[in-house]
């Protein structure tokens, strides 16, 4: 089915969330394609404790099916589906999904990032055997048992934290001795008894592939190069996020680390807008990728006012 | 939930799902996850579509701890499809509805 709008939005964390809940009540009848992550992100953390407004805090699924209502209430349509390519050559852009075509004058990008994972073969031969990339969703299953988390940052330190309900001991192993969390993160995990640190080093190898489960990961000391063998049960990865660009390649123009380059919100493309973590390579928090969302928005609705004008203009003429 | 997805539970597990005469898909879940609430929908979608060719079984790993012992789920969403009591083929996270019927009918 082909599909015409003013305005469609890809992705529904945060970003596209918040554009919809502006581009609707605008009165621009935006289309949602929420990717298979409906609700992004936060959909796979449990407490947000930095999302104003929340004091308590809120759970990450909660506070996105909030939103999801909000932009709903002011007649968003949503599709739960992927965009599976684009066309950005020429207006109005083109987007096809497994099912539709969607024809747009405007197109608001959200499709945020995902998380980096190391690059080991044995990685990926263990993804759902003891290897995760999310603590909420497959720590319950390390009740009593020793796990690994690898990497440095906020998300890191806070899934060690979580892992803490149900593993008897969580080793953290990060590249650097210091750590890019924030520093009530950092405390958190290190006043945890359970909570326990291997610094300057990195996971050579994740075993045992053979026997298809985690029994124990090499360590490397980049200091000393010295490697050690540890006994583990699960390993969650938790060292970064990239991008959700690959669509984009070749018609948008990206940063070197593969973000969409913006200027405020304005891609390379007249039209196209992006927001959130997609093209965020500094903040990468909700709240900021709510705030791009809504100036992505109203970039639209300036535009296609602005663009409406002219054409009165001419016909004025 | 649609009519074509049947809750499941340790003690009935062996009669409908490993004596099924269908092939049978069981999708391993909990309130808690994110992603499974995510691959719900798609599943009950999946197992009206297909009803004629597949049984298909949520089990809820909080209320049966030992079935997702006995089958190692380590990860969830978890979809194990089962063919004459043993597995055939498992896949973990939230995937696409077409990849859900690929899984089904050509692994
Ligand atoms: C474990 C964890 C904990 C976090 N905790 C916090 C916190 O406490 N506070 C905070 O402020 N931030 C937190 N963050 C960061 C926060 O989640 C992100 O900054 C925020 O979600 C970014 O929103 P976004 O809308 O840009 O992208 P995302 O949330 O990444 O959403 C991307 C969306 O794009 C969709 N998509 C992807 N590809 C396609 C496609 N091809 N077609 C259509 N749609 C597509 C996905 O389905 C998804 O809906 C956390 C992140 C993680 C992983």
């Amino acid at each position: 089915m082909s599909i015409r709008k003013k305005v469609t939005i890809l992705g529904s964390g945060s970003a596209g969330l918040t554009a919809a809940i502006y581009a609707a009540r605008a009165n621009l009848e935006p289309m949602v394609i929420q990717g298979l992550q409906a609700g992004g992100q936060l959909t796979i953390t449990s407490d947000v404790e930095n999302f104003p407004g929340f004091p308590q805090g809120i759970l990450g699924p909660e506070l996105m099916e909030s939103m999801h209502k909000q932009a709903e209430r002011f007649g968003t349509q949503f599709v739960y589906d992927n965009a599976e390519s684009v066309d950005l050559s020429s207006r109005p852009f083109k987007i096809k999904t497994s099912s539709d075509e969607i024809i747009t004058d405007v197109l608001i990008i959200g499709t945020g990032a995902s998380a980096k994972l190391l690059g080991l073969e044995s990685e990926t031969k263990l993804m759902g055997h003891g290897v995760s990339a999310c603590a909420t969703c497959d720590g319950f299953f390390f009740r009593d048992r020793e796990v690994f988390v690898v990497g440095g940052g906020d998300t890191a330190l806070e899934e060690a934290t979580f892992l803490t309900r149900f593993a008897s001991k969580v080793t953290v192993v990060h590249r650097r001795d210091s750590f890019r969390a924030s520093a009530i993160m950092v405390k958190r995990a290190k006043e945890n008894e359970k909570v326990h640190f291997i610094l300057d080093s990195v996971v050579e190898e994740i075993d045992d592939v053979a026997a298809g489960e985690v029994t124990g990961l090499k360590i490397r000391n980049l200091k000393t190069n010295e490697i050690t063998e540890h006994k583990a049960d699960g390993v969650f990865i938790a060292i970064g996020h990239q991008p959700t660009t690959e669509l984009f390649k070749g018609q948008l123009e990206l940063t070197e680390n593969g973000y969409i380059k913006t200027n405020g919100v304005k891609t390379s493309v007249k039209g196209v807008f992006a927001a959130g973590d997609v093209q965020d390579e500094v903040y990468k928090q909700a709240i900021t990728a709510a705030g791009t969302g809504c100036m992505a928005a109203l970039e639209a609705q300036w535009l296609l006012e602005a663009e409406e004008e002219e054409v009165r203009e001419q016909k004025a003429l | 939930m649609s009519t074509a997805v049947k809750p499941e539970t340790e003690q009935t597990f062996e009669a409908n799902v490993l004596k099924s005469d269908k092939p049978a898909l069981v999708d391993f879940w909990a309130s808690w996850c994110g992603p499974c609430r995510q691959l719900a929908p798609t599943i009950d979608a999946v197992a009206a579509e297909l009803e004629s060719e597949v049984s298909v079984f949520k089990v809820n790993v909080d209320e049966n701890p030992n079935l997702a012992r006995t089958y190692k789920i380590q990860s969830i969403p978890a979809l194990i499809l089962f063919k004459d009591g043993a597995e055939l083929r498992r896949a973990t996270g939230n995937i696409s509805k077409q990849q859900v019927v690929d899984f089904i009918q050509k692994g």
